[in-house]
């Protein structure tokens, strides 16, 4: 079909570069159908710890209606959004999660966050209503286009505590923390959608912002949440970040962005919106300052986006036919629908580097293109996990921005050989020592990573050893480690897999940092200052100086902390 | 154009009696010769008196069945099976590039809208399919009537253009097929009790992002373009 990708014609250009498609040689690759868990797997380096059924209030084949959305998570808490409401589910047991509550509340598509006791609903649809029931909207008054908030102090019953209308409704939403002052949260609202009649909601216009300096499209809405006072949250003002973007007297371009990534370490935000990937300094919250804007020809809708840890740089993905297309065919191309990683200058600027595409061709009763995922807190690497929709959920490695590399997967085969039913994993995240994984139609599925080549046991060990609170993926948290023994021994392992210092330096390391953990106090002290003083010194000669900066800088916390 | 169809009356009927052109899929169909390309605003004033004068036109989805069931409008059907026909046209020039020797730049940028609007197409078949609804055939795609359709005479303009002159003249025109679907979007959220299928709300609320942005995307390449 897709004869033309004229590419090979065009020495030099960015599809060039990457030109491919997806393979048949791969075990994803012709997998037989089933619904719920009966479909035929395959894995790598990652094992299905369990599969939980959508509860039955969402147990429907009725497509998107209820289909399940993105995940958020607080303590044992999964909090789990629905096109129809959402779920909280405890997983203390990963093995065996339980749900806690199901509440029914129609959105589309029900992103949540979570932030202490406030569960922020996106609500989107012209059937969403104000008092979350399911039977649609006939009187305008009745309908609630934008963020919800529920207080979900007892998990068990949630309940409702406020609906923050917005003009065109809020696809996605994202928290982004008052730098200084901790009562306030504002929640960025993302979406394209269509803007609400005036009729319905007094001020709400479309049009150019040349035709109407408050349209509500081209912006961002911004909403303030007191959070001693969660009723008071409002949107009290939106950022006008694409101006400039189009040519003068435009009738296109971006109207919105279809999600945001705070990264609230670096006061940073990425957008990924519409034809555009932008990076905006959110150091004043109210007042969004646009550093770069990056548009590529291949990449048709900029969907959402992870950060490094370091802020140096950004995966963006394409979400090309909107989730609900098959984009991972024989012939679809690689440059499209899957991953751009780019690079952030000192100064904000945006570099591209590469793409990445999950690389196995899947059917075409399986939508699937790039969606949702996070960082696993591996030290000293790049990696992320990331959902495909049908194509499953893997895992690569991206510390070298230019060469990404797939190390993970976990994959099933379609939910139906004959129709498209809308499945699979609307994102994947790391979060405690697991991977959650939400599929659309399935339910809730929980991975596991396995040692393998590309990720060591000790690498595993010391990313289970960062534990988070809190997690909203799309606020994304800077990752830190404890000084611990596995983690020095993750650079370590590092160190002997990229040949970064000499292998008998390795092996000595080794030996050195064993006898350590077995010793104890002051004993244990010195010898670790002294493994500091020697990897100071090997690192001026070292291949992979600034890893061996990094394991003597773990030594010494260790040597401190002892 | 979106005045004009709000003031014609409400919800999709209007819309079809406000709309421009005919699809351009054959030659000569009688009445198209009156109506001139290019510009939106004459376009529409010619289109409301031929519409007046065509007791057909409003009857711009060409008397396909449409009925209302659970959870949908028949404003929802017919904005679906107008959009097929609407994106029908959009593949049509978008298969043109390769013929009229297109730069890479439109080249690629046809080639995307042609996967994305024939896997569109396939999903609003399917949408329609499964409630029973009827499916525009041939025929009827090339007979119906939407706003941004692009007239038989542009189309043959278009056939006859080379290279950069064809660039021009295919972006030029496939905005306006793009404001049309925008249009068309509108038209479908002001009706009362539309889009609220999730499917339909989710497809409607995607091709109008999409196709805004691909505006955006147009309007860059024309400023790339050589000038005329």
């Amino acid at each position: 079909m897709l004869g033309l990708f004229v590419l090979a014609a065009v020495p030099g250009s960015l599809l060039a570069q990457g030109a491919g498609t997806a393979t048949h040689d791969d075990p994803r690759a012709g997998l037989d159908a089933g619904e719920a868990n009966s479909a035929e797997q395959a894995a790598w380096n990652m094992d299905l710890v369990s599969w939980t059924p959508k509860p039955i209030p969402f147990d429907s084949t009725g497509g998107l209606t209820y289909a399940s959305s993105d995940l958020a998570f607080r303590g044992n808490y999964v909090y789990q959004g629905n096109f129809s409401g959402f779920t909280i589910w405890d997983v203390s047991n990963p093995a065996g999660p339980e749900v806690l509550n199901t509440t029914l509340c129609a959105t589309d598509q029900g992103d949540p966050s979570i932030y202490g006791n406030l569960l922020f609903i996106s609500a989107e649809s012209n059937r969403a209503r104000i008092d979350c029931g399911i039977q649609g909207v006939e009187d305008g008054a009745d309908r609630m286009r934008g963020v919800r908030i529920f207080d979900v102090s007892d998990p068990r019953n949630p309940t409702l505590v406020k609906n923050v209308q917005t003009c065109r409704g809020s696809h996605t939403h994202t928290l982004v923390p008052h730098p200084t002052d901790s009562g306030v949260v504002y929640v960025y609202v993302g979406g394209s959608s269509g803007v609400r009649s005036a009729d319905e909601m007094p001020g709400c216009a479309s049009g150019s912002v040349e035709e109407d300096p408050n349209t509500a499209q081209f912006r961002v809405d911004i909403i303030r949440v007191p959070l001693s006072n969660p009723e008071a949250a409002e949107v009290v003002t939106y950022g006008r970040i694409f101006e400039g973007l189009q040519p003068v007297g435009s009738r296109g371009g971006p109207s919105g962005c279809h999600d945001l990534t705070a990264y609230p370490e670096y006061n940073l935000i990425a957008g990924a919106c519409g034809s555009y990937g932008l990076l905006l300094d959110a150091s004043d919250p109210e007042n969004p300052v646009r550093l770069d804007a990056l548009s590529d020809e291949n990449f048709s809708l900029w969907h959402t986006a992870v950060f490094d840890n370091h802020a140096t740089s950004v995966v963006f993905t394409d979400e090309w036919g909107g989730g609900t297309q098959p984009r991972c065919r024989e012939g679809d191309p690689f440059e499209l629908g899957g991953n751009t990683i780019l690079g952030i200058g000192t100064d904000g600027s945006f570099t591209q580097h590469s793409y990445f595409k999950m690389p196995a061709v899947q059917t075409d009763t399986e939508n699937c293109v790039s969606h949702n995922g996070g960082l696993i807190p591996i030290p000293g690497r790049d990696i992320m996990v990331q959902g495909w929709y049908q194509g499953g959920v893997n895992v690569f490695d991206f510390t070298d921005p230019g060469d990404p590399v797939e190390i993970a997967f976990f994959d099933r085969g379609p939910l139906s050989t004959e129709n498209l039913i809308i499945g699979g994993s609307w994102g994947a995240y790391w979060y405690n020592g697991y991977i959650y994984s939400s599929d659309l139609a399935r339910g809730l599925d929980v991975l596991e990573m396995v040692p393998s080549e590309h990720l060591t046991e000790n690498e595993l060990e010391a990313a289970k050893l960062v534990m988070m609170e809190e997690y909203n993926p799309q606020s994304q948290p800077h990752l830190t480690w404890p000084a611990a023994f596995p983690v020095a021994r993750a650079y370590l392992d590092q160190l002997i897999r990229n040949e970064g210092l000499p292998a008998a330096r390795t092996s000595a390391i080794g030996s050195t940092l064993d006898a350590a953990e077995a010793a104890s106090g002051a004993d244990r002290r010195t010898q670790l200052n002294a493994l500091a003083s020697e990897l100071d010194s090997d690192a001026a000669d070292a291949r992979d100086a600034d890893r061996v900066r990094a394991l003597a800088a773990v030594v010494r916390d260790l040597a401190n902390a002892s | 154009m979106k005045a004009h169809g709000q003031r014609v009356g409400g919800g999709l009927g209007a819309l079809l009696v406000l709309v421009a052109v005919v699809s351009g899929c054959g030659q000569g169909d009688p009445g198209d010769a009156a109506l001139p390309a290019g510009d939106p605003s004459a376009t529409a004033e010619v289109t409301d008196e031929a519409a007046e004068q065509d007791p057909h036109a409003q009857h711009g989805h060409d008397g396909l069945p449409a009925t209302a069931g659970p959870g949908y409008t028949v404003d929802d059907v017919r904005f679906m099976q107008m959009m097929i026909a609407h994106h029908d046209q959009a593949l049509r020039m978008a298969r043109m590039t390769s013929e009229q020797g297109a730069g890479l730049e439109v080249s690629q940028f046809s080639e995307r809208i042609d996967i994305s609007q024939q896997d569109e197409i396939r999903f609003m078949e399917r949408w329609l399919d499964e409630r029973d609804q009827a499916i525009p055939g041939e025929d009827e795609r090339h007979a119906m009537r939407m706003p941004g359709m692009v007239s038989p005479e542009d189309f043959q303009r278009l056939g006859e253009a080379r290279g950069p002159e064809f660039d021009r003249l295919f972006l030029n025109l496939m905005i306006e097929h793009h404001v049309g679907a925008l249009e068309m979007v509108d038209e479908l959220f002001a009706s009362p009790g539309a889009a609220q299928d999730s499917e339909l709300f989710q497809f409607a609320t995607d091709v109008g992002a999409d196709q805004m942005d691909e505006i955006g995307i147009m309007e860059r390449l024309i400023d790339r373009l050589q000038p005329a």
